[in-house]
């Protein structure tokens, strides 16, 4: 097509005050400032959003799902509260 | 947040890897960009996610046409914002189907060339009003019907887009069938204006399902995979089932002879297939001016974006 093509963006939404940006989508653009305008064009017509965040996908860090047994290993049941039995008669804990 | 293209557990030969996807798959755990995948699912869900990213976006122009001459401001409205509504469903799905490694640009160069399809259904002209109501109520009528189990499909990206675009979808339905009953319970000529607009896109609407299930070619593959969860046959009489009752109340009749109630379903009579393929293979009554359309519009547009670049760049200094 001859030309550079606009870079990628990752669009975050948080929905109302009080709950975290959620990531919802991606979209391209020239830069930042247009980035944030088409996110709001894209994903938040229907008052989606009450703060949105954009991140060039570039600057994402993602660990590599080749590691992911290694890296999200689960063999510490004693971290979990039904890992312990508690005994029958005892509340409140 | 996609890193693409990226086949990680290549330490492994290829027929462990696809007995686990297969098994993956198998107990409905989704696939996401980075797992391993076979070439043919690769290739299965870029070209569907691609076929229905065109298929939004050439879907703007039937009732884009009626813009300037919707009959009042508030149509105006309506209108303007559902197919606003159907450019962000474009995007969703051509954001998706770039998580498999097709770049934007090869997607529309794919569009622009004519080697890519889109639903045959827009290839038909929108020659009254009525047929923003007709194509509110059948054609995105008949979307939901599709789109509603694509929400589940294996494959995330997909499945994400997916339950956007249904949110939206049920508004574009709702306003279709609110022309269609202004009309319906108008004057005797916006009655007639009604009826004749459903005679024409009652048939393609049922096209839009696809081919008879015996023909599908890709309908076993995509079932195994939980791309498909039901057949183009069974969708299809699911949205007979629910638009008769639907034309009943308009006081409208449906342009098919054979259709009959037999105490669960409606039959219908058979569409016509060889129109189907016609339209599909480039023939239909829109197909040269629907492209002419997206090549021009491409073609305008190319100065904004090579200056919205040059300004990006004089920013960075
Ligand atoms: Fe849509
Ligand atoms: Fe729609």
């Amino acid at each position: 097509m001859g030309r550079e093509a606009w870079s990628l963006w990752e669009v975050f939404v948080r929905s109302r005050a009080g709950l975290a940006h959620q990531h919802v989508g991606s979209l391209h653009a020239a830069d930042a400032e247009m980035a944030l305008e088409n996110a709001r064009d894209v994903y938040t017509r229907r008052g989606e959003g009450a703060s949105l965040w954009v991140v060039p996908a570039t600057a994402i860090v993602a660990s590599d799902p080749a590691d992911s047994s290694s890296f999200f290993a689960l063999d510490e049941e004693f971290r979990h509260p039904t890992h312990y039995v508690v005994p029958d008669g005892v509340t409140g804990i | 947040m996609y890193t693409q293209g990226l086949d990680q557990a290549d330490a492994l030969p290829d027929e462990e890897l696809s007995e686990r996807f297969e098994a993956k798959v198998a107990a409905e755990e989704k696939v996401e960009p980075t797992d391993w995948m076979p070439a043919a699912y690769r290739t299965l869900l870029t070209r569907q996610i691609a076929q229905h990213a065109h298929s939004e976006i050439v879907g703007m122009l039937p009732e884009g046409n009626w813009i300037s001459r919707a009959p009042s401001l508030r149509r105006k409205g309506i209108l303007l914002a559902k197919v606003q509504d159907e450019a962000g469903h474009g995007l969703y799905l051509y954001s998706a189907a770039e998580t498999l490694g097709v770049t934007r640009d090869e997607l529309v160069d794919q569009l622009l060339s004519g080697k890519a399809k889109y639903s045959s259904i827009f290839n038909y002209p929108t020659l009254t009003w009525a047929d923003c109501g007709a194509i509110g109520w059948l054609v995105d009528g008949a979307a939901i019907m599709n789109q509603v189990p694509l929400c589940r499909c294996s494959y995330g990206p997909y499945a994400r887009a997916m339950v956007r675009i249904c949110r939206e979808e049920s508004f574009h339905q709702r306003q279709g069938f609110e022309i269609m009953t202004v009309l319906a319970q108008g004057s005797p000529e916006q009655k007639a204006m009604a009826q004749e607009s459903l005679d024409r896109w009652w048939w393609p609407a049922l096209m839009m399902f696809g081919p008879p299930d015996g023909e599908s070619v890709h309908n076993d593959r995509s079932m195994r995979w939980k791309v498909k969860r039901f057949t183009n046959d069974e969708l299809r009489q699911k949205f007979v089932d629910m638009t008769v009752p639907q034309a009943h109340f308009l006081g409208l009749t449906l342009p098919d002879p054979e259709l009959s109630f037999d105490g669960e379903h409606w039959t219908f009579g058979e569409p016509d297939w060889a129109e189907f393929k016609r339209v599909l293979a480039g023939d239909g009554p829109c197909n040269k001016e629907r492209l002419a359309a997206r090549r021009d519009a491409h073609a305008d547009g190319a100065w904004v974006r090579e200056a919205a670049l040059a300004h990006a760049e004089k920013k960075r200094g």
